[in-house]
């Protein structure tokens, strides 16, 4: 196993960059999750690394060595695609074999190691099919059996899970976490699905345009977003965004104020923030809550959308802000209905007019930990 | 819903049109297996022409055809096996390498390159027949064997099947052939080629069924029994007077054979692969 370095990595489509200058370490037996809307690059990064995009500068080290040049199969690292890429002709057996064939490894060993991925991800019995005869989650074990039969220092998945309905998608998400636990290896994961990457990973890589806007522990992405996109990105529902003016910035937080908002200490280190400049308060759905919290507003009820453990509740506030609220499953309420709503200043967040946050000075214990310690 | 009268004209004309095209094979068969000639030309008078009753059933033409010192057929056939055979498994060959660079490669001028192998297509033989002399009598092909196959592995509606294969041909699947280690070339040739069995079906039989029965070319190329295939053969005997109709028909059936042969051991994948393209369009 080994871990990974990139160096100001970028890539260009003719003049167009799609990669701008990433720098990124990955640790040895790290479960790193590249997360970001579509056509942020996550893939191509992913590709990128595997040696199937070239890479157009910067330098890409595996295990310390720098594999820039380097075809797939001299990188040690082994793929498992979206579409599986199971080859159709072949049986179960023979697409888990086939790198070790190409490799001219003698018959014993790629029995050895063929069945002792088939064992290890219970799949003896379906050896003698042929992928036609599998279903979803048995071709997608297949994909991942021929991955660990490479035994490669980096294990790469490119949204692995999304052809697998949502039932059968949390079982292997399960399964890889497990995997990943009993291999040790380093893995990185690509998905658009921010469920997976916060169960999954130990590093969070939020890319957009091409760019890392941040890498951290999930609950380090969760509690303490570096910007708004980060912020608005990681977490369902939303992170609510209410446009705010700065009153009065000082040691002990920044004073901000807003139609909706009386005037509000919120315990951020102030930066460069100034008295009257604008800004954007941040307070996630779950912390949004009744009217008994130290800050109060008011909203008209514009949706209600009952779980059953919650209800989400949608509010258009006088000001012109909507906001939405994670409250209890048994609290009645209407469309229609006004509704007083509020939260602790402890929890929010300040962007400044650059989107950048403002440096929260309550953050839980677990934010500050690494996902191992904490689990 | 079609009424009943509509269903019955629908039945005659596919009666019809059926008839046109099984009653001259229907004439071959049954005149080859009829060693009467007498016989043989008063049935063309009637209907007795398109059947051979199984008592009047004799090999007798076919020994003659096959014994006839100053016409070797089988000489002709083994010729024609190996001119067809050569042209096939190489042009399956290179035009699926092709077609293969054409789909996977990225390089400039590659669309241009497509248009032209398309463009290939509509040029038709008899046009090209003359230059491509002049060429075998510069290089002294002229009554060989690879003055008939040479030209000819190249094929441009082979390469543009195969190029239809490849470009629906996910290419998740090559990618995953380089992670596991393989070259370009064993991707092609491990993984692309299997998947492709349809469409070399269709090939080997388009292609066979083309240099089978091809005609103006070995008639231009080639001189004497050496080197030329069955079907110049056929006309040579059938132009032959006095034509002896059980001894025509009899070769007939022979040249025929061999191509059926290949038809029905392919028509499985040959069915499968032109239903394929027709539905991906």
């Amino acid at each position: 196993m080994a871990g990974l370095a990139l160096k100001d990595v970028r890539k260009q489509y003719g003049k167009v960059e799609v990669i701008k200058g990433i720098d990124l370490d990955v640790a040895d037996g790290e479960f790193v999750v590249f997360v970001g809307p579509s056509g942020c690059g996550k893939s191509t990064l992913l590709r990128m690394i595997a040696g199937l995009e070239e890479i157009s500068s910067g330098t890409l080290s595996i295990g310390g060595r720098v594999v820039n040049d380097l075809s797939p199969k001299e990188r040690g690292i082994a793929m498992v695609f979206q579409s599986y890429a199971l080859y159709p002709h072949k049986t179960v057996y023979d697409n888990m074999a086939f790198g070790l064939q190409l490799a001219k490894a003698p018959t014993s060993e790629i029995d050895a190691k063929v069945k002792r991925a088939a064992g290890i991800l219970h799949m003896e019995h379906l050896l003698d099919r042929k992928p036609s005869q599998l279903s979803g989650g048995q071709r997608q074990r297949v994909a991942i059996g021929r991955a660990i039969v490479r035994n490669p220092e980096v294990f790469l998945f490119d949204e692995p899970l999304s052809n697998l309905d949502a039932a059968l998608r949390v079982t292997m998400r399960a399964e890889l976490s497990k995997l990943h636990r009993d291999l040790g290896a380093t893995m990185i994961y690509v998905t658009h699905d921010q469920v997976e990457a916060m169960t999954l990973a130990d590093k969070i890589v939020v890319l957009e345009a091409g760019v890392v806007q941040q890498a951290g522990t999930p609950l380090q992405l969760y509690h303490n977003p570096q910007n708004r996109f980060v912020a608005g990105f990681i977490g369902s529902p939303k992170m609510n965004f209410i446009p705010v003016e700065i009153a009065e910035a000082g040691s002990g937080g920044v004073t901000v104020a807003s139609a909706d908002l009386a005037r509000t200490l919120i315990p951020v280190a102030p930066d460069a923030a100034v008295a009257g400049a604008k800004a954007v308060l941040g307070i996630r759905p779950e912390h949004v809550t009744g009217g008994d919290r130290p800050v109060t507003f008011k909203g008209r009820v514009e949706l209600v959308e009952r779980l059953g453990h919650q209800t989400v509740v949608e509010v258009a506030t006088a000001g012109g802000a909507t906001v939405t609220a994670l409250l209890d499953g048994t609290t009645l309420v209407r469309p229609g209905e006004t509704l007083t709503l509020g939260f602790d200043p402890a929890d929010a967040h300040l962007f400044g007019e650059s989107g950048r946050a403002m440096e929260r000075f309550h953050l839980p214990e677990i934010a500050r930990m690494t996902r191992r310690t904490a689990a | 819903m079609k009424t009943r009268g509509e269903h019955l004209l629908l039945v005659i004309i596919a009666v019809v049109v059926l008839a046109f095209v099984l009653a001259p094979l229907f004439l071959m068969f049954a005149t080859a297996f009829k060693a009467d000639e007498n016989q043989i030309l008063r049935d063309f008078g009637n209907a007795n022409a398109f059947w051979v009753w199984p008592s009047e059933m004799s090999l007798e033409n076919f020994r003659q055809v096959l014994g006839n010192d100053t016409f070797p057929v089988l000489r002709y056939m083994a010729n024609s096996v190996l001119i067809v055979v050569s042209i096939v498994v190489l042009g399956i060959l290179v035009n699926s390498l092709a077609a293969y660079a054409l789909a996977r490669l990225v390089f400039p001028g590659r669309n241009i390159l497509v248009i032209a192998v398309i463009a290939l297509i509509i040029v038709p033989m008899e046009s090209l027949a003359v230059p491509l002399l002049l060429m075998m009598n510069q290089v002294g092909w002229v009554d060989t064997y690879q003055a008939q196959i040479v030209p000819f592995i190249a094929h441009p509606f082979s390469i543009f099947l195969f190029y239809q294969f490849f470009a629906v041909l996910p290419k998740d699947l090559d990618e995953a052939a380089y992670v596991d280690g393989a070259s370009r070339l064993q991707t092609y040739w491990k993984i692309v080629m299997p998947l492709s069995l349809p469409t070399i079906a269709t090939v080997a039989i388009l292609q066979s069924l083309e240099y089978w029965n091809a005609f103006l070319w070995p008639l231009m190329v080639t001189r004497g029994s050496d080197v030329r295939p069955i079907s110049l053969a056929l006309a040579q005997f059938f132009g032959t007077p006095p034509p002896i109709w059980g001894d025509v028909m009899a070769f007939s059936v022979l040249m025929s054979l061999p191509i059926l042969v290949i038809y029905i051991a392919f028509q499985r994948w040959f069915i499968q692969s032109a239903i394929g393209s027709g539905v991906k369009g």
